[in-house]
């Protein structure tokens, strides 16, 4: 396959074209907007916790195939884990992202999201893919702030 | 380019612009990205440089380097010899009056924040307006943003059309007592627009009121007279030119100038310091402080002459063919929308595919070998007047030919088959 064919597999077009969880929760108990600068990207995630665990989760916003699809899929993943899942999961997902492309293909425990590993091959791409993530992560925290990939 | 016109008289049927020579003179062009030749439609962002340029930049730090308006030594009297050449090669390329109306910036931008903070907060004060329009680049709408929030104006904004182009009625319906300023675009980066200038210095000057140009889109497509045009400050950038980065130039009106404090305080814009009371340094020094690019200076210089060997003419007919090729091949693409259909406009195609994002279509027509720019292209208000988040953007420059159109259109279906 060719680093594009990796890049936008059939899941990730699947994603973007039918985005799961693509709505808002109106009874959020936590929610935050994510931007990226570079592109115009824009994310906002809403979040339901019962007992420190992710209840909901649901995302809307504007962005490219990769952004969306990485949104879409993070959402599928994290509905049902702890927050403490959540961040270690984070902390995975930004290292198959940002790490040595070559190293990715052995499972990380990721599951579906190595789907995303095609994205290491390209950097600009990379703040893409990572939005939804940072985003999630200022939810949890309750941050005030934007989450920005700067 | 105005040497060129000032003798010759314009040719009624130009012969063809021999792009494949021009070609041979920009040694980037012909590298390979991905494999595939490169197809450099990226030229709104920064333009590639011609051998000219890149000979004086290494000539410059290879035999001439020394630093500027001090020494006594041979190479300082040489290096200051060729920079203050340099201003007088741009003196003539924008027909300014007077050469100590050039001012040497480091960009666009900085010349915008030197007349927004120098005559911005000398003559602008608590409820008077500055007027920009609706498709600025960034780099003219913050720098009067952050004058405002200092001196308690305020700032206006003409309204554009669906075609991309400036609403003359409502400008005029702006204009009035307390507008002080008026800060537009001669080309629209975002959107190709070419932007009634002369029209635009007419009525602002009819209220007295001083009008700087934003020429950094249109230095590289159209001779600029900024007497013809009137206009009071003209910014451009070197490097969008086909010269280095780094470099820019600061026309201004020498009346104005005369009457504006320095922009930065430092060296070489000083004429006597004690502690007790600085003399500034007369025009264009008081505005140059410190140690400028100098090599970037001289070969802004190489770039001008490489641009007076042009014929414009022939340089004007083929980016209008390219522009008109270009946008009838890419309507033809289904799902296809041109952002910026002005009546008058510079090679510039801006665009969004339905269901496909910018950034989406930049990646997979970058494996093609054609880089063009995904983005809001640094005109977030043009991108929400147009209700997108986004546009992909060819942008052209005279060394571009039909055939990498053809490939950039070739390169687009590969986007539809990819999101098919």
């Amino acid at each position: 396959m060719s680093e594009l064919d990796d890049l936008y597999q059939e899941v990730i077009l699947d994603h973007n074209k039918s985005p799961r969880n693509f709505r808002a929760i109106a009874d959020a108990d936590h929610k935050a907007e994510g931007y990226n600068p570079l592109c115009g990207d824009q994310v906002t995630i809403y979040l339901k916790m019962e007992n420190g665990t992710i209840q909901d989760i649901s995302f809307q916003g504007s962005g490219c195939a990769i952004s969306k699809a990485s949104a879409s899929l993070m959402t599928a993943e994290l509905k049902g884990k702890t927050a403490a899942q959540a961040q270690c999961l984070f902390d995975s997902v930004h290292q198959m992202l940002t790490g040595e492309c070559d190293e990715q293909k052995e499972g990380q425990g990721l599951g579906k999201l190595t789907i995303l590993s095609g994205v290491c091959k390209f950097p600009a791409r990379v703040k893409c893919a990572s939005l939804a993530w940072h985003t999630v992560k200022s939810a949890l925290k309750g941050e005030g702030a934007a989450a920005t990939t700067e | 380019m105005k040497a060129a016109q000032d003798t010759q008289k314009p040719d009624l049927c130009p012969g063809l612009l021999d792009v494949e020579s021009i070609r041979k003179d920009f040694p980037l062009l012909v590298r390979r990205v991905h494999g595939k030749p490169l197809v450099y439609f990226d030229n709104g962002a920064t333009s590639q440089k011609p051998h000219p340029v890149i000979d004086a930049l290494n000539r410059y730090y290879t035999e001439e380097n020394s630093n500027i308006h001090r020494g006594v030594h041979y190479l300082s009297e040489l290096a200051t010899s060729l920079y203050e050449e340099a201003r007088k090669k741009l003196r003539r390329f924008v027909n300014a009056r007077r050469l100590e109306e050039i001012i040497f910036v480091r960009g666009t931008t900085e010349a915008i924040n030197l007349v927004a903070q120098s005559y911005g907060r000398k003559f602008l004060g608590a409820g008077d307006e500055i007027v920009v329009s609706a498709m600025e680049h960034h780099s003219n709408i913050v720098p009067w943003q952050m004058l405002c929030e200092q001196v308690g104006a305020r700032l206006r904004v003409i309204p554009i059309n669906h075609d991309g182009e400036l609403v003359l009625d409502e400008f005029r319906r702006l204009l009035n007592q307390r507008t002080k300023f008026v800060s537009i675009t001669h080309v629209s980066n975002a959107l190709g627009t070419v932007v009634p200038v002369k029209e635009v210095v007419k009525l602002a000057h009819a209220g007295g009121v001083p009008v700087l140009l934003d020429g950094a889109q249109a230095v590289p497509h159209l001779p600029v007279d900024v007497q013809e045009i009137d206009c009071d400050f003209y910014a451009f950038s070197g490097h969008k030119m086909f010269g280095p980065t780094g470099v820019g130039v600061l026309y201004g009106r020498a009346e104005l100038l005369d009457k504006m404090p320095p922009y930065q305080g430092g060296g070489d814009m000083i004429s006597l310091v004690t502690f007790e009371k600085t003399h500034y340094n007369v025009l264009p020094y008081k505005f140059e402080a410190g140690t400028p690019n100098i090599a970037g200076g001289i070969g802004l210089g190489a770039a001008v002459d490489y641009l007076a060997g042009l014929d414009w003419d022939q340089v004007a007919a083929h980016e209008k063919d390219l522009l008109e090729y270009a946008t009838q091949a890419i309507t033809k693409i289904d799902g296809l929308r041109i952002i910026g259909t002005a009546k008058e406009k510079a090679g510039v195609i801006s665009f969004v595919l339905d269901h496909v994002h910018a950034h989406d279509v930049g990646t997979i027509l970058d494996q093609e070998g054609v880089a063009v720019r995904a983005g809001h292209h640094c005109a977030m208000p043009v991108m929400q007047r147009f209700g997108v988040p986004a546009t992909t953007r060819a942008s052209f420059a005279f060394y571009n030919t039909r055939a990498e159109i053809d490939v950039l259109v070739g390169a687009l279906h590969r986007v539809l088959k990819v999101f098919g």
